[in-house]
């Protein structure tokens, strides 16, 4: 152990400070973030147009998964995910014949996260569609626009300035549920803050060091969508 | 078209990272409470895990033979986590106890010590059940401690918290915040000597042993199903006895010599 | 098309998947899944409700009521309390609320042993501070957090009542603190009801992360007892799940009734 040193030496890169370890904790929650975001978005994008255009079939099918998932604490989702979710994958696996493959923590924290945010994010993308105004689609329709090209080339690029607000505020969310992961024990930068918290006892110095970076994060992520709501939105009126 | 193919990638891309992060059972996985638990294991300022277990662990692997993969878990967690197959083995200072056994498996025991109490250095030494009275005990979740705690002390009007992990009791016994912890001899001797538990805490005695609840000492957890893991650990661990592997471990800790039974003391 | 076809194959594959989960999920609830502990456990899980819920509706009250003065300074107040409260804003929405509670609960702890160093005394005078029970710590950090996103919205609202009505309240000659009272507040607040619901089911839904400081809410109760004392895993965390959604469902539906009885004039 370091013994006592001083705030700065702590925090330094190498051997014996916790620096890297720290840094190392946020790019893993970061990627975590990345990934499990995207696959949100895919879930959403699915979702969302299920939701309008699917059948009742599928409409209640989604309309479940968005309840359900929005209703219940993401820590107890995650707790139940995690250990449910790899066994019953695993007893599914052995009793069809393959065997058992082991599903990583940050393989499972991806997934978990990203169910999670499916559910948000079909809500979000289903209002951004809804507000699409009716007579774009009916002027695609009317050109014989097959789905496919409607979608590409009118819902996607109508929808995003309607959007944009509350994909950026999942971002965060996102962001900042990977601290949850800390509670089934995979070492992200929660975790990774409280161990080194923990050998050294500085607890106060390593929690707001983990604060400063989850900030820089955040604010980085906002300053991005700005950029991107601005770039969306060009062409049409400014907000008020 | 452009945009079909790019989805297509796209999902590729998904499917690789996810074949990436999932193996086969070609490591044997040991399962490691994710905190610090001096002077067992715990993680140094390099990200490395050291202490006694760890070391015991590299060796009984080089003895068997295998390549182990050392798997950070949350302690209230680690069964469940060898149940559903994250693990093979728990490798964290578990006792084995009757409780335990209807869910799981251990190994034979690879060490034990007794189970102490710690507590304000303004307070007494007496730590009868009734002298407890009012007072409050901190233990960390899912351990014999917790369990002798909850039989013991709550009924003759202790206030038992839990921790999830045995710093966090350490750091609030040191705040102030609790009368007494309880956990393993070893631990709270770690715990006295750092400068932080020098200053506001002492030892205040070993309590009655009780087998039923604090178990005959710690094993490797492994699932039931895995009497082959288990027989390959206990060869292991009896060879090692032979050689006298633990007497040299135990050399590198001398704060844990004399105190620890391990397979070599019978 | 072809892309027709593939899309029947995938429904038909998806709704296999989805009856084969319906008819485990119903198999494992009615045959194998064990639901004894629920006598044991029954009076502590009350108690553990009961904490949930203060947890829960305390830092939404105390939260709203320091959110008002957060949001209405920064559209009216001096420029540099203006900053502080954005300040604030971002600061608790950029962090986790998990870090927040820890560094509350124990980075607080922390500097009570380095302060009874300097301050010798610290200890006898300041044990009720010491002693405080973590749920105090929740209940601080939960309100903070929960002032901080509000603080945003309120200022959002704020911001929206119409110009019309607060200067047509200044021509009759209303003082500030009557324009305040009576005009911009309840309009303000009648902007902010719908989103106002799903903030308060956000706030449900952060009240679990009290468990992992020793508060003995619901969550705590089941994962630090109840899975603990009985190596139960799943069944205890469903009760769970399906407790929070109760109270969710409870929560929207009471502020749907909310909303219909508030007019809505536009």
């Amino acid at each position: 152990m370091a013994g006592q040193s001083g705030f700065p030496e702590i925090l330094a890169f190498g051997p014996t400070g916790y620096g890297d370890e720290l840094l190392f904790g946020a790019c893993v929650s970061v990627a975590i973030a990345v990934l499990a975001y995207s696959l949100g978005l895919m879930i959403g994008i699915i979702g969302a147009m299920s939701k309008l255009y699917g059948s009742t079939l599928t409409r209640s099918i989604m309309q479940g998964y968005t309840t359900l998932v929005r209703a219940v604490p993401e820590l107890i989702l995650i707790l139940i995910l995690y250990y449910a979710g790899t066994a019953t994958l695993n007893q599914l696996l052995e009793s069809s014949g393959f065997e058992a493959i082991a599903i990583n923590g940050f393989a499972a924290a991806v997934l978990v996260l990203g169910f999670v945010q499916g559910a948000y994010s079909t809500e979000v993308l289903r209002a951004a569609i809804q507000a699409i105004p009716v007579g774009q689609m009916e002027a695609a329709r009317a050109y014989g626009m097959s789905p496919w090209l409607i979608f590409r080339r009118i819902t996607v690029p109508s929808m995003l300035p309607y959007a944009i607000p509350g994909l950026a505020n999942l971002w965060l969310i996102v962001t900042k549920d990977t601290a949850l992961i800390a509670v089934v024990g995979y070492t992200e930068l929660a975790l990774a803050t409280r161990q080194a918290a923990g050998n050294t006892k500085m607890y106060f110095t390593f929690f707001m060091a983990a604060g400063l970076i989850y900030l820089i994060i955040t604010l980085v992520s906002q300053r991005g969508f700005a950029m991107l709501e601005k770039r969306v939105r060009r062409g049409q009126r400014k907000l008020a | 078209m452009n945009f079909n193919r790019r989805i297509v990638m796209a999902a590729a891309a998904i499917a690789m990272m996810a074949g990436a992060s999932t193996s086969a059972m070609a490591d044997i996985k040991f399962g490691v409470a994710a905190e610090p638990y001096a002077p067992y294991s715990s993680k140094d300022a390099s990200g490395k895990w050291v202490g006694w277990e760890i070391d015991l662990m590299n060796t009984l692997c080089a003895q068997m033979n295998e390549k182990c993969e050392l798997v950070e878990v949350a302690w209230d967690g680690i069964i469940p986590a060898l149940t559903s197959k994250q693990i093979d083995v728990i490798w964290s200072s578990m006792s084995i106890t009757d409780e335990r056994k209807k869910t799981i498996d251990f190994s034979d025991m690879y060490y034990n010590t007794p189970s102490n109490l710690i507590g304000q250095k303004t307070g007494d030494t007496d730590i009868a059940p009734e002298h407890l009275k009012g007072k409050v005990v901190g233990v960390q979740v899912s351990t014999t401690h917790e369990r002798y705690a909850q039989k013991y002390f709550a009924p003759a009007g202790a206030e038992v918290k839990t921790y999830s992990t045995q710093d966090e009791a350490n750091n609030d016994l040191a705040a102030g915040r609790l009368d007494y912890v309880q956990a393993d001899s070893t631990a709270l001797d770690a715990f006295l000597k750092t400068d932080q538990g020098k200053q506001c805490c002492e030892l205040k005695g070993t309590v009655p042993d009780d087998v039923s609840v604090l178990g005959f000492g710690v094993g490797a957890g492994v699932r039931k199903e895995d009497t082959a893991l288990k027989d390959k650990i206990n060869a292991a661990i009896a060879e090692l006895a032979k050689q006298k592997k633990f007497t040299e471990i135990t050399k590198n800790y001398p704060e844990l010599q004399g105190i620890l039974a391990t397979p070599e003391s019978n | 098309m072809s892309f027709d076809i593939l899309k029947t194959v995938i429904k038909g594959v998806v709704v296999l998947i989805l009856v084969a989960i319906l008819t485990g999920l119903i198999y494992w609830l009615l045959k194998v899944s064990q639901w004894s502990w629920m006598a044991t456990y029954y009076p502590l899980l009350i108690k553990g409700l009961w904490l949930s819920l203060l947890l829960w509706i305390f830092s939404c009250v105390l939260g709203m009521i320091l959110a008002i003065p957060i949001g209405l300074v920064q559209v009216t107040g001096p420029p540099w309390l203006a900053a502080l409260a954005k300040g604030y804003c971002t600061v608790i929405r950029g962090t986790p609320l998990l870090l927040q509670l820890w560094l509350i609960y124990y980075g607080l702890g922390s500097l009570f042993p380095k302060i009874a160093m300097v301050f010798p005394e610290f200890r006898q005078d300041f044990m009720w501070l010491i002693r405080l029970d973590a749920f105090w710590y929740a209940l601080l950090a939960f309100t903070l957090s929960f002032a901080g996103y509000e603080g945003e919205i309120m200022r959002g609202a704020f911001l929206g009542v119409p110009r019309g009505e607060l200067e047509a309240a200044r021509a009759f000659g209303m003082s500030p603190w009557k324009v305040l009272t009576r005009v911009w507040f309840p309009r303000a607040v009648r902007l902010v009801l719908p989103t106002l619901a799903g903030e308060v089911v956000l706030q449900l839904k952060s009240t679990p992360l009290a468990m992992t400081v020793t508060v003995m809410d619901l969550a705590g109760v089941v994962r630090n007892r109840i899975t603990q004392d009985t190596y139960i895993v799943y069944e205890p965390l469903m009760l769970l799940a399906v407790i929070y959604m109760c109270l969710t469902f409870l929560t929207v539906w009471a502020f749907s009734y909310i909303e219909k009885k508030v007019p809505q004039k536009r």
